[in-house]
């Protein structure tokens, strides 16, 4: 595949250039090898899926993109930029969002405030005037308020924006943690099976939030996930990795037809 | 009845003496991105010139449809005023309306113009544009994902607005001098009815009938402009447009727009309003939020909900309505509204309210005494939307939660024979649009409106509303006999769910019951009794017993009403099963189909009237997947204490 050629899909949207290049990553705990060899790149605009049977090193891949994890070899280029390993707080200043499999919310906190605490990293005014919401703060807090309320707007999660998020059904505590993520106005967003235990209603809603974030921000994403069909519809391109290496990458229909990926997914003797 | 001199006869006429007299003073507000926007009256003027001059551009002309098809959003409110000051007349949809049914309203109103809110509602549009040849612009509010759509006939509003801007500037006085051409008979808008049989109806309204009725309203209640009203129901139901678009125009109040379906009750607790309206199914949505969360809470609140609410029911309907009470229950009563109803309202949003309304449908009378039991002003009407609603208002002091209260002034209300009601009023259409069939069988020569409803006025000159005219027969002695009134009485117990009842040309009033599985259910779960499903919990003694008692009380209650007693329920019988719009039961709307059922249960009706005590059913249900099965049971058929009419009481 020529990396330089530029896509289109049918939505209009323009896939653009790699943004995001993972090489030869291979990352061990002690004797436990998660992954080995990885090399994938993901490319402005584009849906990336990281698919793969459980323990596979799909969510180990995702905290080696953000910097949670160190990879003992390898490198990650992001942005033009090329480093052994990512920092967490540099990915995350640098555009890199996530939402997490387990969900990272304050639970006694609501909705409203979750989605502000998302956007702690782009305040510039001092923890003091902060506290005193006086001046430069407060204008500043109106300007965030602001975006903020314009997720909740797209998210449609208006009616529960003052309600803490401990008393929320999970669907909706997973659609919270994307508006969180959301709020930090991400290049690259990263999303931890962003489907997993929800009803299919639910997996509906949240594939069109997908599709929308994806399409109105043009924001790139890359998603793991366990359900087939949902990724198959939602993604442009997938990765499959299985026992921490990577045994597939191309189109969904690529991806479908391959039999490592069906041996993988079905099993065979190993 | 002619219009009080000088005073504007039509909306866009009454849009420029707001905008003159009270320039700076807000007209309507919208939840936006959580915050309140507010607009005032200068402002709304000015967006109506904009959107108007757009509209004229693109070549609106007058007589000319324009659809508005969406939720309560200001730039829709504004689109019926800037249509109707082009002498076009809007024609809201409403929002959940399928594309399908809208095909005929685009065929039947030539329909050139669309305005909508979203994408759901241009998808829609554009689903049905091939067949509606008429449509040429689609103009949207919210750009949601509909930024890369290609087709031709859509366009953003501000685009509409922005050349609209332009075009009034090359044109000075443009919306002035077209809004001056309009009087108050000419069309304001057209609404379709429902239609439960054939197509559906497009009622034309002129001016006179709207701004008439609702000055009328308005003085009879006092409104004043400083009401605060919310806007939630759907703008193509006449009740909302009543309340919230002829009265807000006619009396100059404030109408807020909800953020969202879901947000209404938080949007009404911001707003505080002061004037409301609820059809009963959202009254008694609220209740049974209200009952949930009270037996979540502490015992010492609950102790204390139902202590104060048992004292409510009892004296507080007779404090608002000025009937004497007992100065302990007094000082007892302002004891709850200090610790329960004043909390209580100001959870529901209703601290402020002085006025609400319900109509549209029957309602429970517990349901009602619940809301005026606290202190809220709610009471009833009656109209269509052939009337523009306005036909009977309970007068404060006179509410009664099985009456609609005496005709308007200006109402004139014969009963036929028949039973039906048919009437006069200066709220009445002109006409069904392009169905002379429909308007003469609806009006008669001499104008009398045949409302398809059968009633009665009870001895304080209230109407009461029983049943459909069609419905309603007469029992083998002629008296009358109403078999949705008995329903709907059935239905207003937890317990009941579904009632049929029998009785048209027979010696008495039998009823088909169907429980409450959720309700009976956890009734029975609460006494201990087990049981299997639907079946088994609807043959248990004691479940009978129960039903028995909500019967008995319906007896009860027509015995004391001297035209209905003869009705009481001599017998009744729980069904096996549940009635299901799947098995042609019941209408997509969950109302009883009695002719259908009266037939396919032909046994258990002989059975009822026969006198045995039991009859063996079998019934075929059509399961969810499509499979049908067979369900067979022997059915007990139970009868039912019935009372001594009470003509005295009920006179006195």
């Amino acid at each position: 595949m020529n990396l330089n050629e530029r896509t289109t899909t049918a939505a209009g949207r323009a896939i653009g250039d790699v943004v995001l290049a993972v090489e030869g990553v291979s990352l061990a705990f002690g004797g436990v090898k998660a992954l080995t060899e990885v090399s994938f790149d993901v490319r402005e605009h584009e849906v990336r899926a990281i698919i793969g049977p459980n323990g596979a090193g799909k969510s180990s891949m995702l905290n080696v993109i953000n910097g949670v994890y160190r990879p003992q070899h390898g490198r990650i280029t992001y942005l033009g930029r090329t480093h052994g390993h990512m920092d967490p707080h540099d990915a995350a200043a640098r555009g890199i969002a996530r939402t997490f499999q387990s969900l990272a919310l304050f639970k006694g906190m609501s909705v409203l405030e979750n989605m502000l605490a998302g956007r702690n990293l782009m305040m510039k005014t001092n923890i003091f005037l902060q506290a005193l919401r006086i001046g430069p703060a407060l204008r500043e807090e109106t300007e965030h308020r602001k975006r903020v309320e314009e997720i909740i707007d797209f998210l449609e999660i208006q009616h529960v924006r003052k309600t803490p998020v401990g008393r929320l059904p999970y669907g909706l505590q997973k659609r919270v943690d994307l508006g969180r993520a959301l709020a930090a106005e991400p290049k690259v967003l990263l999303l931890d099976e962003p489907m997993a235990g929800m009803n299919v209603e639910e997996k509906q809603d949240m594939s069109r939030f997908i599709l929308d974030v994806n399409d109105e921000f043009g924001t790139t994403i890359v998603l793991i996930e366990h359900d087939m069909g949902v990724v198959m519809d939602l993604s442009d391109r997938v990765v499959v990795l299985d026992y921490g290496r990577k045994i597939a990458d191309g189109t969904p229909d690529e991806v479908r037809a391959s039999q490592a990926v069906i041996d993988a997914y079905l099993g065979v003797k190993h | 009845m002619t219009v009080q001199a000088g005073m504007p006869d039509t909306f866009p006429k009454l849009l420029l003496m707001h905008a003159r007299e009270r320039g700076d003073r807000p007209a309507i507000r919208e939840k936006d991105l959580g915050i309140w926007q507010t607009f005032t009256w200068s402002q709304v003027r000015d967006e109506v010139e904009a959107l108007a001059a757009g509209l004229s551009k693109a070549g609106l002309r007058r007589g000319a449809h324009v659809a508005v098809i969406g939720a309560n959003r200001p730039r829709l409110y504004w689109t019926l005023i800037a249509a109707q000051s082009l002498g076009a007349s809007p024609v809201p949809f409403y929002e959940d309306a399928p594309s399908q049914e809208m095909i005929y309203v685009f065929q039947n109103a030539d329909i050139a113009f669309a305005v909508v809110e979203d994408q759901e509602q241009a998808d829609k549009l554009f689903e049905i544009l091939p067949q509606c040849p008429t449509l040429k612009h689609i103009w949207y509010d919210d750009p949601r994902g509909l930024k890369h759509y290609t087709q031709p006939e859509l366009a953003s509003y501000e685009s509409l607005c922005a050349a609209g801007r332009d075009w009034a500037r090359a044109n000075p006085g443009l919306l002035e001098s077209e809004i001056a051409k309009s009087h108050g008979g000419d069309t304001a808008i057209m609404l379709y009815t429902s239609g439960t049989t054939g197509s559906a109806k497009g009622v034309v309204l002129t001016y006179d009938n709207l701004v008439m009725s609702s000055r009328a309203y308005a003085d009879l209640e006092g409104l004043r402009d400083d009401e605060e009203v919310l806007a939630y129901l759907p703008m193509a139901w006449i009740g909302q447009n009543v309340f919230s678009y002829a009265q807000w125009m006619v009396v100059g109040f404030r109408i807020n727009c909800i953020e969202s379906g879901e947000t209404v009750m938080t949007d009404m607790r911001e707003i505080g309003p002061t004037y409301y309206f609820a059809p009963p199914r959202v009254l008694e949505a609220l209740l049974t939020q209200v009952t949930i969360r009270m037996e979540d809470a502490s015992w010492i609140k609950r102790r204390m909900f139902q202590h104060f609410m048992a004292l409510a029911r009892r004296v507080g309907a007779n404090l608002l309505d000025g009937k004497p009470v007992s100065a302990a229950d007094r000082v007892r009563y302002a004891l709850g509204n200090l610790l329960v109803y004043g909390p209580l309202r100001n959870a529901l949003g209703m601290t402020r309210i002085h006025v609400a309304y319900t109509a549209g449908e029957a309602i429970g009378p517990d349901l009602f005494v619940f809301y005026r039991s606290l202190g809220i002003n709610l009471k009833q009407l009656y109209g269509s939307t052939e009337t523009s609603v306005m036909v009977c208002v309970q007068p404060n002091g006179e509410v009664r939660p099985d009456t609609v209260g005496p005709p308007m002034k200006g109402v004139e209300i014969r009963v036929l024979d028949s039973g039906e009601i048919v009437l006069r009023c200066p709220g009445l259409f002109r006409a069904y649009y392009k169905n002379d069939v429909a308007t003469r069988e609806a009006k008669d020569p001499e104008g009398w409106y045949h409302t398809g409803d059968a009633g009665y006025f009870d001895a304080g000159g209230h109407l009461k509303i029983i049943d459909r005219a069609k419905d309603v027969g007469k029992l083998s002695d002629g008296t009358l006999f109403a078999p949705k009134y008995l329903e709907n009485k059935l239905k207003f117990f937890p317990y009941v769910k579904e009632a049929v009842a029998f009785g048209h040309q027979r010696a008495e009033a039998t009823a088909m019951i169907n429980i409450d599985v959720q309700a009976v259910g956890d009734w029975a779960e609460r006494r201990g009794i087990p049981y299997a499903g639907y079946t088994d919990l609807a043959a248990k003694p004691q479940v009978i017993e129960l039903v028995r008692d909500c019967v008995e009380k319906v007896n009860a209650d027509l015995a004391a009403d001297p035209k209905l007693s003869a009705s009481q329920i001599h017998r009744f019988v729980i069904l096996h099963k549940e009635l299901d719009a799947d098995d042609g039961e019941l209408t997509r709307t969950r109302k009883v189909r009695r002719g259908y059922i009266g037939e396919k249960y032909a046994t258990i009706v002989d059975a009822l009237y026969s006198g045995v005590e039991r009859c063996v059913v079998e019934a075929q249900v059509r399961f969810e997947d499509g499979r049908t099965g067979n369900v067979r049971a022997e059915l007990g058929m139970h009868p039912a204490r019935t009372f001594a009419a009470q003509a005295g009481r009920a006179a006195a």
